[in-house]
């Protein structure tokens, strides 16, 4: 993967990790910070590998590990809880065949849930990558699947 | 029908949030101008006597803290941060104020940065907020080429620069102490509290951290007047809150009111009652971090004393409606589950604390003899002993909900799992 762009764009300081992986994953192709990536990220920002990974690590929105094309992020906090998102995670679980945490075999989606996402007026609530979903049905989460596989051929 | 009064909000929805001009059509930055041409100290006193008050959930007097970084010294490095991490589950006003005048809060930050003296300021912006992060890049490119941040801003030599720095899924990130860690670019374990940030906040400076909409306060504080200020809400909580309702509510949402405004008020005339004409059941307010009122509570005034002197809690402003169908306890499982997620694991009571009380509460609803006035005492009994020994301010939550709960709501808890 190319990461000079974006360490390009930031100075060689210690605070601009987050920025930086954030940056890497939300271009990379599995959604995740390669173990070359934190190697060439841990050099230039003079830190120690094993915290580049601590960072990783410590942030649910990072991860070390490949994931899909497209992370579902689910809503299980209190509010989405009480408007349905137990029956969405399940109905997902169902239609994807897959578990909290896993992804589907053809690499496109991967499964996971996630605290408040500050879109409690239209809950239950989700993300996909970056885009915000609200006020869900499994009628829309059957379109929303059909289009993000569409729009990856 | 009562009328909305907006402060932080006055341009949401008016303009264009992607337009600077619009902004500046609208008074933007004649505030700026204004503070500019005074004193710092003559900001932060304007400040403290409007009466403001932490927005982002602990009601501290926002002048004061202004003066405790302002006179910490000078010719020292300071810094000035933006509090947009926006976790407490029920909570989405400051998204709101960044998606819609993203400006304000960029007024809001540069004044507050030339009454303490700082030259460089952070927003974190939890990461999930993409058009937040989007519109609030843009506001900060336009105002750059405007002259309203960098070098010698409108003329005046005072230099600021403003830069975003993006969270990742904490919620403990909105701590104050922890945000700072994480702006350094760490793992979010929070620091011990003294020193406040005020003396030793990032990179060991003087910081003063505010949320997002107390700084959306100032520019209408600065232009209009303190005593402007204090004539809104009340003595003790001056201004407007926004509040933001969900769950069993008709028309939930974002709504900006003076503060002392009826817990019923804002249920029943602004969300519009309960859906679907059930009878109301409870109202947890705060957030997961907040505390459960009950039907005869309804005609509290929503300001921090009120609130305080009835045991509940007024934090970021959340509202979240409950009807009498539902069950409260699994509503109280799922926050439980929520701090259980979120703890850090850095001490071992809140660690091991925050797992006990979720998997007690689940094991307990499991059984066919729940007794929820046995259980909640239990339960109340751990948080408590959890409160007083965890390191930092998400131990001492768990309780404030249970706490609540088994105060006022016993007769729901029972209704609940009948
Ligand atoms: C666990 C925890 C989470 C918090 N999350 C937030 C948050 O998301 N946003 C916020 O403004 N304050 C949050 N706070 C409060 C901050 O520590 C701090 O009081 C606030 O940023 C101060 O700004 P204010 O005086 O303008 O309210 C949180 C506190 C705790 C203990
Ligand atoms: S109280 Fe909880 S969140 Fe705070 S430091 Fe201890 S383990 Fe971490
Ligand atoms: S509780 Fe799901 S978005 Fe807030």
């Amino acid at each position: 993967m190319e990461i000079d762009p974006i360490l390009q764009k930031y100075p060689k300081s210690r605070d601009y990790l987050i920025e930086i992986l954030h940056d890497i994953q939300n271009a990379h192709p599995q959604s995740y910070i390669p173990p070359e990536v934190v190697t060439r990220v841990a050099k230039h920002l003079n830190v120690k590998q094993a915290q580049v990974y601590g960072v990783i690590g410590y942030y649910s929105m990072l991860s070390a590990k490949p994931r899909g094309r497209y992370v579902i992020r689910v809503c299980a906090s209190p509010i989405c809880n009480l408007m349905g998102s137990s029956n969405l995670i399940d109905y997902l679980k169902e239609k994807l065949k897959v578990d909290i945490g896993q992804t589907t075999p053809d690499g496109l989606f991967t499964l996971e849930t996630t605290e408040c996402l500050g879109n409690c007026a239209a809950a239950p609530a989700m993300m996909i990558n970056q885009e915000m979903y609200g006020s869900l049905t499994t009628g829309m989460v059957d379109i929303l699947l059909e289009q993000y596989s569409k729009s990856h051929k | 029908m009562l009328k909305e009064y907006r402060i932080a909000l006055r341009n949401s929805g008016l303009i264009n949030p992607e337009s600077i001009e619009e902004f500046i059509a609208a008074d933007g930055y004649q505030a700026l101008r204004k503070a500019l041409r005074s004193e710092p100290l003559g900001i932060y006193e304007e400040i403290y006597e409007s009466g403001l008050r932490g927005r982002g959930g602990a009601g501290f007097s926002t002048g004061a803290k202004e003066k405790a970084a302002a006179v910490i010294c000078s010719d020292c490095d300071k810094y000035v941060i933006c509090n947009a991490d926006e976790g407490e589950p029920g909570t989405f006003k400051d998204r709101v104020i960044m998606e819609t005048d993203p400006h304000t809060l960029i007024e809001g930050m540069t004044i507050a940065a030339y009454s303490i003296g700082a030259h460089r300021g952070f927003i974190y912006i939890r990461g999930e907020y993409e058009l937040s992060i989007r519109r609030l890049t843009l506001a900060i490119e336009q105002a750059y080429q405007h002259g309203f941040l960098g070098n010698n801003i409108l003329g005046s030599g005072f230099n600021f620069d403003l830069e975003i720095r993006r969270g990742a899924g904490s919620y403990l990130c909105g701590e104050e102490l922890t945000l700072i860690e994480s702006v350094e670019g760490k793992r979010g374990y929070p620091r011990i509290k003294p020193p406040y940030p005020a003396e030793k906040g990032l990179w060991g400076s003087p910081t003063l951290i505010n949320n997002v909409e107390t700084l959306a306060n100032f520019p209408q504080i600065i232009l209009n007047g303190a005593k402007w200020y204090r004539s809104i809400g009340t003595e003790n909580s001056p201004g407007t809150k926004i509040f933001t309702i969900s769950g069993d509510v008709v028309n939930p949402g974002y709504y900006e009111y003076p503060m002392g405004i009826t817990l019923r008020e804002l249920i029943f005339d602004v969300a519009g009652g309960i859906k679907n004409n059930k009878p109301f059941g409870t109202a947890l307010l705060g957030g997961a971090a907040g505390t459960f009122a009950a039907e005869n509570q309804l005609d509290v005034q929503m300001s921090y004393d009120k609130l305080k002197e009835v045991g509940l809690t007024l934090g970021s402003g959340a509202v979240i409606v409950l009807d009498s169908t539902r069950n409260v306890n699994q509503t109280m499982l799922s926050i439980l589950k929520f701090f259980k997620h979120e703890s850090c694991g850095k001490c071992i009571p809140c660690r091991i604390g925050t797992t006990q009380l979720y998997e007690t509460l689940a094991n307990e609803l499991k059984s066919p003899t729940f007794n929820p006035n046995k259980v909640y005492r239990e339960l109340v009994w751990q948080a408590e002993l959890m409160a007083r020994t965890s390191l930092c301010p998400l131990g001492q939550s768990p309780v404030l909900p249970l706490k609540s709960l088994h105060d006022n709501l016993m007769a729901l808890l029972t209704a609940s799992n009948a």
